[in-house]
């Protein structure tokens, strides 16, 4: 136990909250867009592991970067991504979890001409 | 580096013969004026005489009572009954 | 002829040494039984020197005055409807912020200072620490009876309590006290009394309340200056308690520089909520956020850091990271607020023409590059009538628990990612600072009780924005979003507009 506590049963006692089984069978899956900081952070999403890949860019990643003046101009066919920091080529037909993105999961994706609002990676 | 000793005081009626004993007995002192606030800075040291308040307020003075005006400060103190020291220093 | 006066020092001596005793019904141990787990040596408490050589007659003298000229102001700005009088209404937005962030901290500091207070065996940090005990206990509730006034005329700061302990972002600041006040008394006295109290307050409260009066709250000024003279009292036992510390054994030396650079960074984390006010929050300015850290942190800090290293303790690690990020820590988080407006307990809004040459001058390495095309882009999609929100709720650092939005050093277009692997469970982090804390005590951060994972979990009311705002009670359209559209900005309005009708 690396913690200094003055019980050295301390760890028994501890509660881990972020627990997979904690999410009601869904996956917490992280998701950003490189360059285009006026989304500030990349954005968080309980999903069911077996969700496929297609459905996660169709469902999850297109809306809720739509507002983004760059948004449609994406070419899907086009874009670089990275999962766990590993450069990752997603099998949309796959699973999430056959893709290889597993709880707390950070995908990462690259769209290449198009870095932000002028050029400014906003 | 410069090590500035440093007391920031309320700018008021009460700290304002404060702020002049200190610009008058520690040469060099460095005024930064801010609203509401004064920072006065002094390479190594910066002291506050209790005759010094005395003379410009026509009355004794205790030199705790800075705690009624003081901000902030920077450095060590001594704190005795002539003054209040700050300082780098040992 | 009556006997001589004592002097300063002798009076102190006489008022605070020799009170307590050694037990003999229970042993030492059990009476202390805190001081000793965390691995700090003392070899003897009496070597424990007070700066301050204040005895308990004098400081309820002092403190009794200091009270009386405060509500003598809050009785008078009360009374001339000094509400009226604030340079422009956006400013109210920072005390919103500071109610809800940071006067729950005056409290938190309260009962941490009581707890060491109790639980150090030696008198001098004894009757130190009980003393700040009660001057936090004061500050909480000036602020409190402070800002009560502006909560009669404007939306977002009723319910400061139930919105602390829930609302996402001020977790932030909450968690950190919680940090510090379930860590021994020791490393509490590190956190609070020299990390907060000496190398970081100044930048909360000095040029902050010099911005509240500068923009007619006076208030505000009048409790954090009031406050802010207690607190050379608690960056001088900061001081002193890191030089005894230091001083009494050798092995110290570790354990307080890895203290020391954990809490500089956790409480650079924390203010960066300070400088987002500082650059966007007060209307009339008094120095950027990266002033206030030029003067405070890198000049004072190094004055301090200098003297410290006679002893062997060096500058917190990553200083450098935190100084270089002076240049966008502001910006970065209020671009966060903005884009979460609706979930917000105070208002945003895009910074006016003047405040952005205002920024481009203060920050001319980073603001025009970087963040004036992020606000040309949103101003204009708000001209368009899409006003830019961000609809997905944000990735946080499991440490300082913030929104990860912060960039790599040396590269303000790419968000930092750390990570670490804790019994098969990953971690995420803003920072290596963030990533280094939690690697040293992944038992404790591991129970974080994370806003955005708390919401998936369905433990915040429901699984919609509607459910978590109401279970945050915040009342959607009088204290979140735009300020232009908010009831406060009609009912200062309707003040202008009687003030001219008066005036003809
Ligand atoms: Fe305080
Ligand atoms: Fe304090
Ligand atoms: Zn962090």
């Amino acid at each position: 136990m690396s913690v200094i506590a003055i019980r050295p049963d301390y760890e028994a006692h501890t509660e881990v909250r972020d627990r997979l089984g904690n999410f009601h069978g869904n996956q917490v899956v992280y998701v950003h867009w490189e360059k285009h900081l006026s989304f500030c952070a990349a954005i968080a999403f309980p999903l069911p592991p077996d969700m496929p890949f297609g459905a996660f860019i169709d469902n999850v990643i297109k809306p809720h970067y739509a507002p983004h003046p760059q948004a449609e101009a994406i070419d899907w066919a086009a874009v670089t991504w990275q999962i766990d920091g590993a450069d990752a080529t997603p099998d949309l037909g796959k699973s999430l979890a056959e893709n290889g993105v597993g709880h707390k999961s950070i995908v990462r994706f690259w769209t290449p001409g198009l870095d932000g609002y002028h050029g400014s990676a906003s | 580096m410069a090590q500035f000793a440093s007391l920031t005081l309320q700018q008021t009626d009460a700290a304002r013969p404060i702020i002049e004993a200190i610009i008058a007995d520690n040469p060099g002192v460095r005024v930064l004026n801010m609203p509401g606030a004064v920072k006065l800075d002094c390479d190594g040291k910066l002291t506050v005489n209790r005759a010094s308040v005395e003379q410009r307020i026509g009355r004794t003075w205790d030199p705790q009572e800075i705690h009624l005006v003081l901000i902030s400060m920077a450095g060590n103190l001594d704190e005795d009954d002539d003054h209040f020291t700050i300082a780098w220093r040992h | 002829m009556s006997a001589r006066k004592l002097g300063l020092k002798q009076r102190y001596a006489l008022m605070t040494r020799g009170l307590d005793w050694e037990t003999t019904y229970q042993p030492m141990e059990e009476v202390y039984p805190y001081d000793r787990f965390e691995g700090i040596k003392i070899r003897d408490w009496s070597e424990w020197e007070d700066p301050f050589r204040l005895t308990m007659d004098s400081y309820w003298k002092f403190q009794a005055e200091k009270e009386r000229k405060l509500y003598a102001v809050l009785d008078s700005f009360a009374q001339s409807n000094g509400q009226t009088g604030i340079s422009d209404p956006r400013y109210i937005n920072a005390i919103k912020l500071f109610i809800t962030g940071v006067s729950p901290l005056e409290y938190q500091a309260h009962r941490g200072f009581a707890f060491t207070g109790r639980h150090l065996r030696g008198v001098g940090p004894r009757v130190a620490a009980q003393m700040q005990s009660l001057d936090e206990l004061r500050h909480a509730q000036t602020q409190i009876h402070t800002i009560s006034h502006y909560n009669k005329f404007f939306n977002g700061m009723a319910e400061w309590p139930h919105m602390h302990d829930r609302v996402w972002y001020l977790s932030v600041p909450k968690s950190f006290f919680d940090d510090a006040r379930t860590a021994g008394p020791f490393e509490f006295m590190i956190a609070i009394g020299f990390a907060f109290e000496y190398v970081l307050t100044n930048l909360l409260f000095v040029p902050f309340m010099s911005g509240a009066a500068y923009n007619g709250d006076l208030a505000t000024v009048t409790f954090g200056f009031s406050a802010q003279s207690d607190e050379s009292r608690h960056m001088t036992l900061g001081i002193e308690v890191i030089k005894f510390l230091l001083e009494q054994h050798p092995d110290n030396l570790p354990i307080v520089q890895k203290w020391v650079d954990k809490w500089f960074w956790r409480g650079h984390r924390v203010l960066g909520l300070v400088a987002m006010m500082m650059d966007y929050m007060l209307p009339k300015k008094v120095m950027s956020w990266k002033e206030a850290w030029e003067i405070y942190f890198t000049e004072a800090g190094g004055a301090l850091f200098q003297d410290l290293a006679r002893y062997g303790l060096r500058p917190p690690k990553y200083a450098d990271v935190a100084t270089a990020e002076a240049e966008h820590i502001s910006h970065q988080n209020w671009c966060t607020f903005y884009q979460y407006t609706h979930a917000a307990a105070f208002h945003t809004w895009l910074p006016t023409a003047q405040e952005m040459d205002w920024l481009s001058e203060k920050y001319p390495n980073t603001f025009d590059k970087y963040y004036r095309p992020r606000y040309e882009m949103w101003a204009q999609m708000e001209k368009d009538g899409h006003r830019f929100y961000n609809m997905a709720l944000p990735q946080l650092c499991t440490t300082c628990q913030i929104p990860m939005v912060y960039t790599e050093p040396g590269d303000p277009t790419t968000i930092a990612f750390r990570q670490s692997m804790y019994k098969n469970e990953r971690y995420h982090f803003c920072s290596d600072g963030c990533k280094d804390i939690f690697d040293a005590e992944p038992e404790k951060f591991a129970q974080s009780w994370l806003p955005v994972h708390q919401i998936f979990q369905g433990n915040c009311g429901g699984a919609t924005v509607p459910d978590v705002l109401d279970w945050y009670k915040l009342k959607v359209g009088e204290d979140n979003l735009d300020f232009g559209q908010s009831p406060d900005r009609k009912t200062w309005d309707e003040w202008q507009a009687s003030k001219s009708r008066l005036a003809g």
